[in-house]
């Protein structure tokens, strides 16, 4: 049967990025509940679109079903942070200088702090820190999921690190 | 003032972006740059922190399987008595064609008048089906946006000839969302909108003329699942990508509300 052989080459290609797909989705939405069901809806998606998969990275393609799955999810529940987030110049690139002190907190920062601080980040730079730091994705597969250029995966990169460092300082910087 | 290759360079850098001449570069000009090197020590940690913390999420058990039976409803041939033949091989297709039809004939001639034949329940159901789809994409889900059935119900007045069902399961999980007129069959029908948590469940309603069969079937298509029955005189399609197993259960909740005439 033509289906079955479909659905187990689907399974074969899919299964093994369920994890990835989960994860960015968890991040996204930031509940289980939701994201598990933005995954799941997404990889029938991909199963609907995958006689059109051209081979090529899995894992990317994917990804890229499961972000646009979880931005229309953002946007049916109005939890896309204003549209402050899309200008992408507001926020300065301050880096502070004083790194040594810095470093130190860093090194201390907990699970939690951590946890919580990337999922204050605006959507788009937490994704774009979850696909590479977490998904240790490169630049290339970043602006593909994200269908953005390399240059704009560069400077939300940038700015996700920066705010996120500047929260962990704000935040580790006064118990210590 | 720091060093104008802190910003440019430093993290394509770190994340091993950089060609082989730049990278190259960069390495001697880190040695000479305190900007650059601090900065690469910063996000270094920064990286280490967050690899430290292993923030990747694993799918939580049961998610795998839950996947995998959802694509045996969109992918498996069902129900048998509308679909799988159409994909047989062509030698059982006529013959299996050849069966349906022998069989449509006997069953309609036992139970005539008014048996709905599955060719015009295939219509309709590609109706609805497209119906349905077109409600979502074109942003016209509904007419009257009300949780209120007291205000969809008598939206209908004047606008069909009819007065549907209107029923609020917001109790059970599935909130009434609004109403909206549709088009099916050659007639004007009421479309009624639920919601199961993020999804949409359309209703479509209007009066059964052809006297059709009470039993409730349920058939996928395409990744949604679609369930008719009919009921107290009106014949009632209900499509949605939820679960087979949530429709079945919307329906389920919904049907004792229909009051007979």
């Amino acid at each position: 049967m033509a289906e079955a052989t479909k659905q187990e080459r689907f399974e074969h290609a899919v299964l093994p990025h369920v994890d990835a797909a989960y994860s960015l989705a968890r991040w996204l939405t930031r509940n289980d509940y939701d994201a598990q069901d933005v995954t799941q809806e997404a990889c029938l998606r991909a199963f609907r679109f995958f006689e059109g998969y051209q081979g090529g990275n899995m894992r990317a393609w994917l990804l890229t079903i499961v972000r646009n799955s979880c931005y229309t999810w953002l946007q049916q529940n109005r939890r896309l942070d204003s549209a402050e987030e899309f200008d992408e110049e507001i926020h300065s690139d301050s880096v502070s200088d004083s790194a040594s002190p810095e470093v130190q907190i860093l090194a201390n920062a907990d699970k939690q702090t951590l946890q919580r601080a990337l999922e204050d980040l605006p959507a788009i730079f937490r994704e774009a820190i979850v696909l590479r730091e977490i998904e240790g994705m490169s630049y290339k597969e970043i602006a593909d999921v994200a269908s953005v250029s390399l240059g704009t995966v560069m400077s939300r990169l940038a700015r996700a690190r920066t705010r996120l460092r500047q929260s962990l300082e704000a935040t580790l910087g006064k118990e210590s | 003032m720091i060093c104008k290759l802190t910003p440019r360079f430093v993290p394509g850098y770190l994340d091993g972006e950089l060609d082989l001449v730049r990278a190259i570069e960069m390495e001697t000009h880190l040695q000479n740059c305190g900007d650059c090197a601090r900065e690469l020590e910063s996000q270094r940690a920064l990286r280490a922190a967050l690899q430290r913390g292993s923030l990747a999420y694993a799918a939580p058990q049961g998610l795998r399987d839950r996947i995998q039976s959802s694509l045996r409803v969109s992918a498996a041939p069902e129900p048998p008595r509308h679909k799988s033949i159409w994909r047989a091989p062509s030698i059982l297709r006529f013959a299996g064609a050849f069966a349906i039809v022998a069989l449509c004939a006997v069953t309609a001639w036992q139970l005539a008048p008014g048996l709905r034949g599955p060719s015009s329940e295939q219509r309709i159901a590609a109706e609805v089906f497209s119906s349905h789809v077109r409600s979502l994409e074109a942003n016209h889900l509904m007419d009257v946006p009300s949780t209120d059935q007291h205000t969809v119900k008598p939206w209908f007045d004047g606008k069909l000839d009819f007065s549907p069902p209107v029923e609020d399961l917001a109790g059970a999980g599935f909130p009434l969302m609004g109403g909206r007129l549709d088009y099916l069959e050659g007639r004007e029908v009421a479309a009624l909108i639920y919601q199961r948590r993020k999804h949409f469940i359309n209703v479509f309603v209007w009066p059964d003329t052809a006297g059709s069969s009470p039993t409730q079937t349920m058939e996928s298509r395409r990744g949604y699942n679609l369930m008719r029955w009919s009921r107290s005189g009106f014949q009632f399609w209900a499509i949605s990508d939820v679960s087979a197993a949530d429709l079945s259960e919307f329906v389920r909740l919904l049907e004792p509300h229909i009051a007979p005439n």
